[in-house]
């Protein structure tokens, strides 16, 4: 029996050794989201702002843009809030509101209180865009391409960084500026 | 004294009761239906607090899941479809059960796998060995025909003289 067969236990020690330490850097937290490169869900909603305007997919079609889920009893969208400002001011990337599980007149007072970053709202009170979306919490941020296509999703807080990696992600697109 | 500890532990015990699933009350037609709802709601994990099924979870987003299951099982959806739906929307994750697919194989098999090749490895060293001591004794001496009556015959002489 060569002696480098002895050996042979102890390199699988090191191999399983090396996965499980890489195991201890991973966020469990941090899912893979399911929609990555497919459509937006279709969907039928009542407008934030004006309740008997009905959104559709239709309504932002056509151009990139950044939809972001929110509602009054997340306080970390209140921590995000002044990103989205600063995105909607780049006038890059137009953003668009799901207001998610949330009671109309607070998100409305939320809106004139910190000011408005969004294109338009829509107002999800069920939740059940938000369940077709996969999403599991608030904030949580998508990157659409023009054609309606999930390209990217953020969960927790956007910061300037993840500002600057969306732009970074637009421009490996190659000019879809129109 | 006794009593205060009798008491007490009646206490704990009640408290036991009292950590039952999330309740939310759900009305079935059928009980086959309800027993499927238990079913997938124990078998689907919460996106959202990972260590806990959507049976158990009071997080708003299970309540939504198991407010959805409840609605496509009254709309006569299989419990696959109901799944695949989950699926669609959370990826694998929501999965207690993964599925078996090649990405799943070293998972669902590996086990097995090992266990055949620590097998394959006792059978060889059990071959190697015995093939080992086999060539040990081929290599033995061992008397030609002649030599083997030879021997005999000594033999025979030496009780002779016994």
């Amino acid at each position: 029996m060569p002696r480098l067969l002895l050996f042979i236990p102890l390199l699988l020690f090191f191999v399983l050794a090396a996965f499980l330490w890489k195991g201890l850097s991973i966020d469990p937290r941090e899912l893979p989201s399911a929609l990555i490169n497919k459509p937006f869900p279709e969907f039928s909603l009542p407008a934030l702002q004006q309740p008997e305007r009905i959104l559709t997919k239709k309504d932002f079609i056509g151009r990139p843009v950044l939809v972001n889920v929110w509602a009054t009893w997340c306080p970390s969208c209140r921590q995000e809030h002044e990103q989205l400002l600063v995105i909607a001011q780049a006038e890059e990337l137009p953003v668009i509101g799901l207001n998610y599980k949330d009671e109309r007149d607070l998100a409305l007072q939320w809106l004139q209180q910190l000011g408005n970053p969004y294109q338009f709202n829509i107002y999800d009170e069920e939740g059940m865009l938000g369940l077709d979306l996969g999403v599991y919490g608030a904030p949580e941020t998508y990157l659409l391409d023009a054609q309606g296509i999930i390209r990217h999703r953020h969960v927790g807080v956007l910061t300037a960084q993840d500002w600057l990696e969306l732009k970074l992600i637009i421009k490996g697109w190659g000019g879809v500026e129109n | 004294m006794l009593k205060i500890k009798i008491i007490f532990g009646l206490l704990i015990l009640l408290s036991s009761f009292m950590l039952s699933a999330a309740i939310d009350v759900y009305q079935f037609d059928d009980p086959e239906k309800e027993k499927r709802f238990q079913h997938l709601t124990f078998e689907l994990r919460c996106p959202k607090c990972q260590n806990q099924n959507i049976a158990d979870s009071n997080a708003e987003i299970s309540q939504d899941l198991r407010t959805k299951i409840f609605q496509m099982l009254n709309a006569g959806k299989s419990d696959d479809e109901i799944v695949d739906y989950m699926v669609e929307r959370y990826g694998d994750f929501v999965l207690y059960e993964p599925r078996v697919k090649p990405q799943t194989y070293l998972l669902w098999f590996g086990p097995g796998l090992f266990l055949l090749l620590g097998l394959l490895v006792v059978v060889l060293i059990i071959r190697s060995r015995n093939k080992a001591y086999k060539e040990a004794n081929d290599h033995a001496p061992s008397l030609s025909n002649s030599e083997a009556k030879t021997l005999d015959a000594l033999l025979k002489t030496k009780q002779g003289k016994k």
